[in-house]
């Protein structure tokens, strides 16, 4: 740690037993990002799952937006440090895109526009537990926060609910993806502060 | 000389405030008294690091003002020119807060690239300087280590900012430009220009860096720096005016002055 | 958004913790595109849980740091190889 800047505090921050260690809360929806931002049209999006098997489900916009959507609220953790409580989204939830995919296989790696890739188990997408989300805060989910459509994994540090999702890919190896070949965590759960490889 | 680029591993100093001066309604100019400071040069950066009493910290980079020092007697002097912004989180705190005799972690300087050196190779060559906004820090240390080192190379300054008072270090460029020795200084205001002036606003375009900087046959180094956009369009308009890509080098800030 | 990126002027700091000469004048070539810069050249995204080094030319990702508390984590992948000046004896 370096020395204290006397009467320095930053940006407004509390802590709060709701937070996992090492987090702060912060008022904004601070914006992180490894490249230029996909500006993806909806006329040309598509979503597609692939199973271990090779076989791909896809869905258009007007399919995907057909799908019964949840809006669930959600608290959010950054690697970086800063937490947002009690965020409101509405996404399909992979329970729903699942549905009629037929798969054994034990791992995903969600893949963006743009080249992004972070890897999870299966079985942390599914039972309620992750979404793709399309409107944050009531309003459709701007493109500097992932818009069209992103993945939703709020249990795991935010750096796995990749933006401007294009596909997830299943299969039973497990391949670190973009953060988690450079030193972060693999798993990444921030109630037991898994940040970096080793944690 | 203590000129070089450092060797060795960068690692954080702490320095401390031996004085303040304010530049404009919104931007001050840091002066640090950093033991141990190996030199730098001319372009150079620090990065600087706030942490508050519960562990948070947070970094920024900001360009060094002042000209490399040679032979100074008493502990090395570093010069930061701070832009505060309205809704900053290190800005408000380095141009407000801190105050003489506070400590401030930095570390430098960094770059080896977007610098000049009186005694390097091409130091004759014209230099044209192209500054958005807080982006004429590190160009004005270059102006003030030409005038320390006695150098001969014209300098052409164009200097853009939103309104006169806006302009950092305005009553030095005018007293350097005054003595005669080689400095000329164009402002091109983007809103709003001096009362009486009579001078039109708008951006920077190709006429102004045809009649206010050096044609390409004069072979100018050119250094533009400010926010990643006014970067942008002049590098591009350099490079259609006919200048070759290689002799230009930029630097992009954020809006502060210091990159985030 | 896409002008939202820095110069790899700031890659220095992180960078000089690491190696002992300047690394922002070091040349690189692109895997993609074959472009060559100088790392002071690239575009950095430093908005991010690392700092992303990219093309210029092409937005391919050159480099990567992660910074830990007690490690660093440098992805040289999408370079040929980098090539530094180191001062002669």
């Amino acid at each position: 740690m370096g020395i204290v800047s006397p009467g320095f505090s930053g940006r407004r921050r509390e802590s709060s037993e709701k937070l996992p260690p090492g987090q702060y809360l912060v008022t904004d929806f601070p914006v992180l990002s490894a490249g230029p931002t996909p500006r993806v049209d909806t006329g040309r999006w598509e979503l597609r799952i692939t199973t271990e098997t090779g076989q791909v489900h896809r869905w258009d916009w007007a399919a995907f937006q057909a799908l019964p959507a949840e809006e669930p609220t959600v608290d959010i953790h950054c690697v970086t440090k800063w937490s947002k409580l009690g965020t409101h989204w509405r996404g399909v939830s992979l329970d729903t895109l699942l549905a009629d995919v037929e798969t054994s296989a034990g791992f995903a790696t969600a893949k963006s526009y743009g080249g992004y890739t972070t890897n999870l188990p299966l079985a942390d997408l599914v039972d309620g537990q992750a979404w793709v989300a399309f409107d944050f805060g009531g309003e459709p989910l701007e493109a500097e926060h992932g818009g069209p459509a992103r993945l939703l994994v709020p249990h795991l540090y935010f750096w796995k609910s990749a933006k401007w999702l294009q596909g997830i890919d299943l299969s039973d190896h497990d391949t670190p993806g973009f953060w988690e070949s450079l030193g972060y965590h693999n798993y990444g759960d921030p109630w037991r502060e898994q940040r970096y490889w080793g944690d | 000389m203590a000129r070089a680029a450092v060797l060795g591993r960068l690692t954080w100093r702490v320095g401390t405030v031996a004085a303040l001066r304010d530049e404009t309604a919104t931007a001050r100019t840091i002066v640090l008294d950093v033991p141990g400071w190996p030199g730098h040069l001319a372009g150079q950066h620090v990065d600087v690091r706030l942490t508050a009493e519960d562990g948070y910290s947070t970094e920024r980079s900001y360009s060094i003002a002042s000209a490399p020092v040679d032979g100074q007697a008493g502990p090395p002097v570093v010069e930061l020119t701070v832009q505060r912004l309205a809704d900053g989180e290190v800005s408000p705190y380095l141009t407000q807060t801190l105050a003489v005799g506070y400590p401030l972690e930095l570390r430098g300087p960094v770059g080896g690239w977007f610098v000049w050196n009186p005694d390097g190779p091409g130091s004759t060559r014209p230099v044209l300087l192209v500054a958005g906004g807080s982006g004429v820090v590190p160009l004005m240390a270059m102006i003030r280590e030409r005038a320390a080192a006695g150098g001969r190379a014209p300098f052409r300054l164009i200097y853009s900012v939103r309104d006169p008072g806006a302009l950092l270090y305005a009553d030095e460029l005018a007293r350097r430009e005054r003595a005669g020795d080689g400095l000329e200084v164009t402002y091109v205001y983007t809103r709003t220009a001096p009362p009486g002036s009579g001078q039109p606003t708008g951006r920077i375009n190709a006429a102004t860096l045809a009649s206010a900087g050096w044609p390409p046959a004069e072979s100018p180094a050119v250094f533009v720096c400010g926010p990643t956009g006014f970067v942008e369009a002049v590098a591009d308009l350099l490079v259609r005016g006919g200048h070759g890509t290689g002799a230009i080098k930029t630097e992009r800030f954020g809006p502060s002055g210091g990159k985030p | 958004m896409s002008d939202d990126y820095m110069d790899g002027n700031m890659l220095g700091g992180a960078l000089g913790e690491l190696f002992t000469m300047d690394v922002t004048t070091a040349a690189i070539t692109c895997v993609s595109c074959g472009a060559s810069w100088t790392i002071a050249q690239t575009r950095v995204y430093p908005h991010a849980p690392g700092m992303v080094a990219r093309c210029p030319a092409c937005d391919a990702v050159l480099l990567r740091l992660v910074r830990g508390p007690d490690r660093a984590w440098l992805d040289l992948r999408g370079v040929t190889c980098l090539q530094l000046a180191v001062p002669g004896q």
